[in-house]
This record gives C-alpha cells, structure tokens and sequence, in this order.
C-alpha cells in the first residue's frame, strides 16, 4: 500500500531542456529509491541536474521520459496532498509579512483555522530557535535567521519529507555549521525523509545517511555512496578518520566525473 | 587647550533647515523675477500705446507700474493673480460663483469619482490581463491605441452621449477623467502583478495554492508600490480629464468653465487664478496619494 511505499522511486529518467540553441539534457537515465526517513544529499558541481532531480520530485519540473513515484504517487499528487515542505536557496519570505505570519502563509492556504495556525506557526518557531522574533519583518533579521524562518515556513505544513536545495549555501561558515547541527537534531526528533542537495562534500557527510553524486553533461547519477558514521554525530565528528575516509570517497567520485571535460 | 563637545554623531547627515529650503526659495524668486519681467515684455506694446495716447510725456517707471497694473494684461504680474485669488476666496461666500474654492469642488468631485472609477477599471483590466494570455495579446494593444486618440476628440463624444442617456454632469465629466486616468494604473498594475520573484511563485505551488490564493497573497501585495507610483500619475491626469470634461458641456462651474469664462471675456487675471487654483489641488492630490502610500508602507512592514 501506499502508507508502505518508499519516500521517491526514480526509474529510467530523463528530462530534457528546449532552449533556443539546442536541447540540454538535464538529467539522464536516473535511477534512485529513497526509503521513508532517510537523510540523503545530491552532490555535485553546477550543471549536474541535481536541483532539477528535486524539482522534479517536487512537481516543480516534469520529466520527458521514465516514472517517478513520492510516496506511491505520482508527484503531482503529492504536491496536491502537500506531502513535502521545500526549502529554497534563499529564503524567499515574504516581505510584506512579519516571521509569524510567513511561517503561517501556507497554513492560510490550506485553510486552517486561525488559532490553529497561529499555535503551530508559534511551535515551528521555537523549533528553529526563533521565539521572542514573532513579529519582526525579513528586513529586521540576519541572512541565517531568514533561512531558519523557511525552514519553519516548511515545517509548518507538518509534511513527511523536506526538500531542502542548497539552504545554506549564501551563509558563512559559523552559521552554517550551527544550522547543520540542528538540522541533524531535528531529523533525529522527527524521522522525517529529508532530501538534501548541496555544493559542499563536508556538509554532505556530516547530514546524510546516503550520498548521491551526480555529473554534469549529461546530468547523471556517478555513484550511491553509504556513509557508516553513526547517529548523533556531533560537529567534532568532521574530525574523525571515518569522517574523512568518507568524504575522500565523494571526492573520488567527484574526480572521476570530472575526467574527461 | 579646551576639549571641544562633538554633536553626538548620527547615522544620516541631516542638512540644516536652511539647506534644504534656500534652493527652494532661490527657485521661486528666479520665476517670480522672470514673471515679473515677462508682464513688461508682453504688455508693453498695449501699454506704450495708451501712454501714447495720453499725450504726456512718461518715463520706464511709468511703462513698468501700467504695465503691471492692466485689467486686461497679456500676461498678468503675479501680484495680481495672488490679490484675485485671495479675494475671489475671502470676498464670496463658499457657494458663491465667484468664489474659486466652489468651482475647485465641483471639479474635484468629478477628478475623485473618475479617478475611483479608473482605479477599478484599471485594477480589474490589470487582472485579466495577467490571469489570460488573449486579454494580455487582445486587449493591451487597444488599451494603448485609447490613449492616442486626443482627450478634447473623445470628450465632447462622452458628454453627448452621456447626456442623452439622462446622466448628470458630475459622471460624464468623471468618466473622461476615467478615461485618462486607468491608463497609468493599467500599465503599473500589470508590471507589479508580474514582478513576484521565481522562488515566491515556485513556493505557491508547492504549497498548491490555488490563482485566486495566488493573486490575494501574492501578486496584490507584491504589487502595491506599483500602485502607489500609478496613482500618482493617475490622480494628477484624473485632474486634467476633468477640468477638460468642463470645457465642451458648457458647464457654469468648475474650474474648467471658469477657464472657459475667463477666455471669452478676455479676464486673464481670472484665468491665471483659476490656473493657480487648480494646480495647488493638482498638489494636494499627488500630496494625499504620497501619505497614503506612506501609510501603507509602514502597515506592511517595509523597510524605512
């Protein structure tokens, strides 16, 4: 049944592009299956499809050959069921509306009652560590405290999965590494699946159950690699040999993709 | 050596009062001298020619006060305008003919009705446009040829017509000022419903939202400060639909017909006044639409 089925099945896809020029071929013959509650990142340089592969589970993009399955479903469905919430590289708040109310803008849109809305956008607050800024507008807070607040926004919708694209990506290292954490805390509190795409091989390993990395010209998938570390990491744990023996692996992998262009 | 007390520094160097209002005042005295010299100008050959005729002999002095003195003057000197403007305001009672702040709301009531009206037709056309692809290429272009056609060609059409069907004054005036004035709130609503970011619609849909949830939380806010640089032109041009929607009805008030007297009869003064006291409501208008706007923004939180 559906309840049973993996998070995302990706069978034989191929999206292609038509631009002015020439076709491009953002992703090629991808397969991948993502179980429920996993922690998986795409990796790879600019170019390599892996913001597309989300999009296209998020029914942002339709692909023009092969299936894909979200929750048993095709992703249109899913997105109608609201079934992920996605993170965006920036955090696209609404600059018209205090944090409260862009963390309730898509309760507001399902419809939920108003004191509703306001208990679970008020909980999804103090979850990202933003009580007592309620009522400030983007403008008042710093870059890393806008992307807590998406973050929040995309919790609030209580969805199964998130889907999260480079969220970190425009912050500095400090605050990146102090999001990282809590990522990793919520997703140990939660067991939600959480889909990951990221630039940075660190960032990838310290999250991530699984490592998927990817290639450019045609977008593909290079090499699925699992990453033993144990739960509960800390951020000490970048220092540990198995930390490293991992992340030389996803370099290897990056390396040979990178080969022949 | 003394310490000297610094003024506690702040954030934006504020110009003193009289930095701001010198370049200001130093304008104003340059139109005033300019004016002053143009009334010479213009009215010294009718000048010359009466002194002429009276016979004495007379100096520049003499050219310059008649000159600026003149019932029926070419161009009136500002003195002049200001005292007729000033006791065309204390002399009369407020509902007399005579009195300039009467014809100035009868003309404000047809620039605001038009000006409501256009806001509307524009918001909505606005909205048709961004919702479908056939008012975006059908419409558009009609909406831009309308604004081709010459005001004065439509207007008398407007009043006509409107007349014959039983319609006071008051709307056929106030729908040549729609007519003018939807035109800017068309255009800077259609560019301000478009201008969300990629990110803000792509969130939208993964939220599901549906296009009236889309237009409401989305576009109209997104599309306010637009409004607002609109209505600025709008209500200005609304003004000028109107004043010109009194001049082919044969209207007995507004500042339009008081224009239109002031020509017939060749009382320049009058016209000059009327002038004045239109383009101070034309000031009070774009001011009124600015502390709206301000309003606005400080209830959706933009940044100051």
């Amino acid at each position: 049944m559906s309840s049973a089925a993996p998070a995302v099945v990706v069978r034989d896809l191929s999206l292609i592009f038509q631009t002015a020029d020439s076709p491009v071929t953002a992703l090629s013959d991808v397969n991948l299956t993502i179980e429920r509650g996993e922690f998986v990142s795409f990796i790879g340089p600019s170019g390599c499809g892996k913001t597309t592969l989300m999009r296209v589970i998020a029914d942002l993009e339709r692909a023009t050959s092969g299936s894909i399955s979200v929750n048993g479903m095709s992703p249109e469905a899913a997105r109608l069921q609201r079934a992920y919430g996605y993170v965006f590289q920036a955090a696209a708040l609404y600059p018209w509306r205090n944090v409260l109310k862009n963390v309730m803008l898509p309760l507001e849109i399902m419809g939920l009652p108003a004191a509703e809305r306001d208990s679970r956008a008020r909980q999804q607050l103090e979850l990202v560590g933003l009580n007592g800024f309620e009522g400030k507008y983007p403008w008042q807070l710093s870059g890393g405290m806008q992307q807590r607040v998406s973050i929040a926004r995309a919790l609030a919708l209580q969805p199964q999965m998130l889907l999260m694209d480079e969220p970190f990506g425009a912050l500095d290292e400090i605050t990146r590494d102090h999001l990282n954490e809590q990522l990793l805390r919520l997703w140990e509190a939660t067991g939600k699946t959480v889909i990951f795409v990221t630039h940075s091989i660190s960032e990838a390993v310290f999250l991530s159950q699984r490592i998927v990395v990817m290639s450019p010209r045609p977008g593909r998938i290079l090499e699925v690699i699992d990453n033993p570390l144990p739960a509960g990491r800390l951020l000490d744990a970048r220092e540990s040999t198995g930390f490293a023996e991992v992340a030389h692996r996803v370099r290897l992998a990056l390396r040979a993709g990178h080969s022949y262009d | 050596m003394t310490e000297v007390a610094l003024p506690a520094p702040t954030r934006q160097p504020v110009a003193p009062a009289s930095g701001r209002w010198l370049p200001v005042l130093v304008v104003v005295i340059c139109i005033l001298l300019l004016w002053y010299a143009g009334a010479v100008g213009l009215n010294a050959p009718q000048v010359t020619e009466r002194l002429n005729n009276l016979g004495s002999p007379w100096g520049w002095q003499d050219l310059v006060s008649a000159a600026w003195a003149m019932e029926r003057p070419v161009l009136p000197a500002p003195h002049q305008v200001a005292l007729d403007f000033y006791s065309s305001l204390v002399d009369n009672d407020i509902d007399s003919p005579r009195n300039l702040l009467f014809h100035a709301g009868v003309t404000l009531s047809a620039t605001l009705l038009g000006f409501g009206l256009g806001l509307l037709l524009g918001v909505l056309l606005a909205v048709g446009v961004v919702h479908s692809r056939v008012l975006d290429r059908g419409l558009l272009p009609w909406i831009i040829a309308s604004q081709t056609i010459p005001i004065l060609a439509i207007a008398p059409m407007a009043v006509v017509v409107l007349g014959s069907l039983g319609y006071p004054p008051l709307v056929s005036k106030a729908v040549i000022s729609m007519y003018l004035c939807f035109f800017p709130i068309v255009i800077g609503m259609v560019k301000g419903l478009r201008s969300p970011e990629v990110l803000q619609m792509d969130l939208m849909r993964t939220y599901s939202a549906s296009r009236p949830q889309l237009l409401w939380l989305l576009r109209l806010p997104a599309a306010v400060p637009f409004l607002f640089a609109s209505a600025k032109v709008a209500i200005a041009t609304s003004l000028v639909g109107a004043i010109v929607g009194e001049l082919p009805t044969g209207a007995q008030a507004g500042l339009g017909a008081r224009l239109l007297q002031g020509s017939y009869f060749g009382q320049t003064v009058q016209i000059w006044s009327a002038l004045v006291m239109a383009s101070l409501l034309g000031v009070a208008l774009v001011g009124l639409v600015s502390l709206a706007e301000r309003a606005t923004a400080r209830l959706m939180g933009t940044q100051p």
